[in-house]
């Protein structure tokens, strides 16, 4: 992983005065998640008057959060949730976004933002749909507007949704808490009451089995010890050839190490024997494996195009329906089943130069996983994707200097994200807490200015 | 006490892939490749703080700052540190005795569980000094005063300064394993044509098994390499006929044995996970085959009476008749290839009546061995033969073979220095 020198240079006393004389970015240290930690620490304030607002309120004090209606003019604080619930026209928002205005300069560094509206989509009337969608477009400038590594952020309730839903929970307490870091400008749906809150939140995947395939480096690590710092039991699978590798992150999460070919017609098969024999269940899949082979289209030849193709989206096509097909994979415990998390990618919303077979693979991912959500929530499943933005792994570290200096700074949080961070988000939505959230592509990019 | 001995259930295995010498692991230990190959064991089977019964394995080339091996590359791995372990040393056959002695104390009820392999390293043998220097730096070490200490130290001459590098020569006839093994060949009317083939079908063989993902369960990836260097799937009858011999060279026209028909040295290390079925089960771990027998045998080669790899002729015809078997009970063979020549004279003394009636006290023949049935995927003359490391390979192979084939028998020969061998029968389920 390349070293960011320049956030580190912007950190130090001198090198903040420098910078901001010039008017340069000023990437913040993020408040990343630490299992003993509180979800956040200082005032948090609910803005908003209705039911919702008093069930959050509810919520928030169960887990011991300072949380206030008011707070003194100077007080500092830690996070802001606006409820827009009841705003049925955009000339009723401003009474909540002018109060959440008049608190943004008391934000502690790290801070949060949280708006919560009703789905858009589940209104047919012209003047309550402009006032949600209002709400998106208050978000996203937010998340521009916020500095110090504060992040806003969207919760979106189906439209009868109980506020008090599990799932409901589990994404408060994501966007508060620094597992969330690298997360702004984004939305995240709920649309049932599936899920089961953890008994312990340190351990929110406690006696769940999980297979990461693409294990052995990068992120694909990252995820198998996020998930094992949560309570999974991991199986780590990558290719023959990465196996050295795999073996050691296998060894450090305490988890199996599975060597396979994820484009092998018996891949899946394969891992699910794996996991009968070594778990006797099989609870999430993360299909993290992918491959880039960039080259414009001008010059794109069959072996690039179709590896990509081949392994970033056929490959999980193939297995999600041996898995779906599965008895290991279907067993549904209460109001949880499968979960499965796809890696999509920025480039795959956006498009890239020269990617043109890698987005489309990622572009499919996302049509995958919108298109399998309601076979998962049949199941009390789900399946979500999550598209990184610009990560610090060993890959990015081969971009040119210059390029990768820009690529960095593209995005609110003017900095790169760590694995860790692509990793927590796929640990959220894999939890039994999110079972009420399928079908999204959630992007961890610190809001990137490209195809935002 | 327990009045029966329960079954000692082969789990699994690992090894690293194996390495010419001076080549990919030039620069790796015994202990660096034992405990990567341990490493990816205990990845494999989620074995990460668990207390074994034991670990037990060894290396033939030696440091003797080794002496404790097996326990140091222990340490080096995430299984509980309160494994024990211990160093087992018999020439080629160490892996083997290794594996097989701790099936019988997992069969006797003494440990539930083990770990069983070895390793060699061509690249990183012992370099020993020659007699007189080292005699002469004792003597230094024991002196008291410096004056005696420069007195000793003076008797140095350039001459004791050479290196000695260790060789795979038997100690009492002077000559090579290959020298050996080529006087055996000669003996049995060995073909180069015949050795060539047995050649030929271990590299196509193990080449097709690395394409079908057999090895994705039992080899671990080291310092780069993937797959065992030695191999060359496109080995053919007519390239092999172009090499000269490289042992019995004084045997003219006669002479059989090339470096394609022979093992090269090697480097690489192999580990075997073994268990009762109680702890197989309780730690919801396969459990391929059973280890049931296995037999070591010695000949009397200093004199030529026999040939110095014949042993596990000998030892094959007793394990045999103790276990009421004969090879028609078996379904797959794997016959260590030391040499081409090593496996196709075993196989010829067993079909051979004079010698089953004379040498073995048999009153017919043991047969011979159907060749689809035989290092079906590869054996050492592709693989390699990092020499501890090769009962591993061949008992880690041979158990996925047999899997899902219950009661169906597999036998095991492996051939050792010193005119010694061993073989063994595990068994499918």
């Amino acid at each position: 992983m390349a070293k960011d020198s320049y956030t580190d240079f912007v950190n130090t006393g001198f090198g903040k005065k420098i910078t901001k004389a010039l008017g340069l970015p000023q990437p913040a240290r993020l408040r990343r998640y630490r299992p003993q930690a509180p979800v956040i620490e200082g005032p948090v304030v609910l803005l908003g008057s209705s039911g919702v607002t008093d069930a959050l309120a509810d919520r928030l004090l169960g887990w011991e959060l300072d949380v206030r209606r008011h707070v003194g003019p100077r007080e500092k604080i830690a996070a802001v949730i606006a409820v827009f619930d009841s705003a049925h026209s955009p000339a009723e928002l401003s009474q909540t976004v002018l109060a959440l205005g008049g608190l943004l300069k008391q934000l502690r560094p790290s801070g949060r933002v949280i708006t919560l509206f009703r789905s858009p989509d589940q209104t047919e009337d012209p003047a309550a749909r402009a006032a949600r969608k209002g709400v998106e477009g208050i978000t996203r400038s937010l998340a521009h507007e916020l500095r110090a590594g504060g992040t806003a952020n969207g919760l979106v309730l189906q439209e009868d949704l109980d506020p008090s839903a599990p799932s409901v929970a589990a994404a408060l307490r994501f966007l508060l808490s620094g597992r969330s870091a690298f997360v702004s400008g984004q939305f995240i749906t709920v649309d049932s009451v599936n899920g089961i809150l953890p008994e312990d939140w340190a351990l929110p995947l406690a006696g769940q089995v999980a297979v990461v395939t693409g294990a052995a480096r990068g992120i694909g690590a990252a995820i198998a010890g996020t998930l094992h710092r949560d309570g999974a039991q991991v199986i780590a699978v990558d290719i023959p050839d990465a196996g050295e590798q795999l073996a050691a992150v296998a060894n450090d999460v305490s988890g199996t190490a599975l060597q396979l070919d994820i484009t092998a017609d018996d891949a899946a098969e394969r891992i699910l024997t794996h996991a009968q024999q070594h778990y006797g269940r099989l609870d999430i899949v993360v299909h993290n494996a992918g491959i880039t082979r960039d080259k414009l289209l001008a010059n794109m030849d069959p072996s690039r195009w179709d590896s990509v193709i081949a392994v970033n989206v056929e490959s999980q096509l193939r297995m999600n329906r041996t898995f779906l097909n599965s008895e290991l994979f279907n067993r549904a415990e209460d109001t949880v089943g499968p979960r499965i998390v796809s890696l999509a990618s920025t480039s795959g919303i956006a498009g890239n130069r020269g990617q043109t077979n890698y987005a489309a693979s990622k572009s499919g991912v996302i049509g995958m996983v919108s298109a399998s959500s309601a076979q998962l929530q049949a199941r009390h499943g789900t399946i979500n994707a999550v598209a990184p933005g610009f990560i610090e792994t060993e890959m990015t570290a081969k971009i040119p200097f210059a390029t990768r200096e820009v690529a960095r700074r593209l995005n609110s949080l003017n900095q790169g994200g760590l694995p860790e961070d692509v990793a927590e988000t796929i640990a959220y939505l894999a939890s039994p807490a999110a079972a009420g959230t399928s079908g999204l592509t959630l992007r961890v990019c610190g809001q990137n200015l490209i195809g935002a | 006490m327990a009045e029966t001995v329960r079954d000692a259930v082969i789990i699994g295995g690992n090894r690293i892939p194996f390495a010419r010498a001076h080549g990919a692991y030039a620069k790796a230990s015994n202990q660096d490749m034992l405990t990567s190959a341990l490493n990816g064991l205990v990845a494999r089977f989620g074995l990460q703080g668990q207390q074994l019964g034991a670990v037990a394995g060894g290396a033939v080339m030696k440091h003797s700052k080794n002496f404790n091996l097996v326990r140091e590359s222990v340490l080096g791995t995430p299984l509980d540190p309160k494994t024990p372990a211990y160093d087992v040393q018999m020439a080629c056959a160490t892996g083997t005795e290794a594996i097989g002695s701790l099936a019988n104390k997992i069969k006797l009820g003494q440990i539930d569980s083990a770990i069983g392999g070895g390793v060699d390293s061509i690249s990183d043998a012992p370099i020993v000094v020659t007699d007189e220097l080292r005699s002469i730096l004792m003597e230094a070490n024991r002196a008291k005063t410096m004056g005696q200490r420069l007195k000793a130290l003076a008797k140095i001459r350039p001459g004791h300064l050479a290196p000695q590098a260790p060789d795979t020569g038997e100690p009492r006839t002077g000559l090579s394993m290959g020298e050996h093994m080529a006087v055996t060949a000669h003996q049995w009317e060995i073909s180069r044509q015949e050795q060539d083939e047995l050649a030929v079908a271990s590299h196509q063989n193990l080449a097709a098994a690395y394409d079908e993902g057999f090895f994705d369960d039992l080899v671990t990836p080291f310092k780069g390499l993937s797959r065992d260097n030695n191999m060359r799937a496109d080995s053919s009858i007519e390239k092999l006929a172009k090499l000269s011999p490289v042992f019995g060279r004084d045997l003219g026209d006669a002479a059989t044995m090339t470096a394609a028909n022979s093992t090269p040295l090697t480097d690489g290390a192999s580990a075997v996970l073994l268990g009762s079925e109680e702890w197989a089960d309780s730690h919801d771990l396969p459990k391929l085959a059973n280890f049931v027998d296995y037999e070591q045998g010695a000949v009397d080669f200093v004199d030529g009476a026999e040939g110095l790899l014949m042993a596990p002729a000998y030892a094959a015809a007793r394990m045999l008749k103790r276990n009421g078997l004969t090879f028609q009970d078996f379904e797959y063979f794997e016959i260590h290839e030391a040499f081409a020549s090593t496996v196709l004279a075993q196989m010829k003394a067993w079909e051979s009546e004079e010698f089953c009636k004379n040498k073995l006290g048999l009153d017919a023949p043991l047969g011979s061995i159907d060749r689809s049935r035989l290092n079906v995927t590869g054996s050492s003359l592709a693989a390699g033969h990092p020499f501890a490391a090769t009962g591993g390979r061949i008992i880690a192979a041979l158990a996925k073979l047999l899997h899902g084939k219950p009661g169906k028998l597999g036998f095991i020969s492996v051939c050792a220095a010193g005119g010694q061998g061993i073989t063994a029968i595990i068994e499918g389920r």
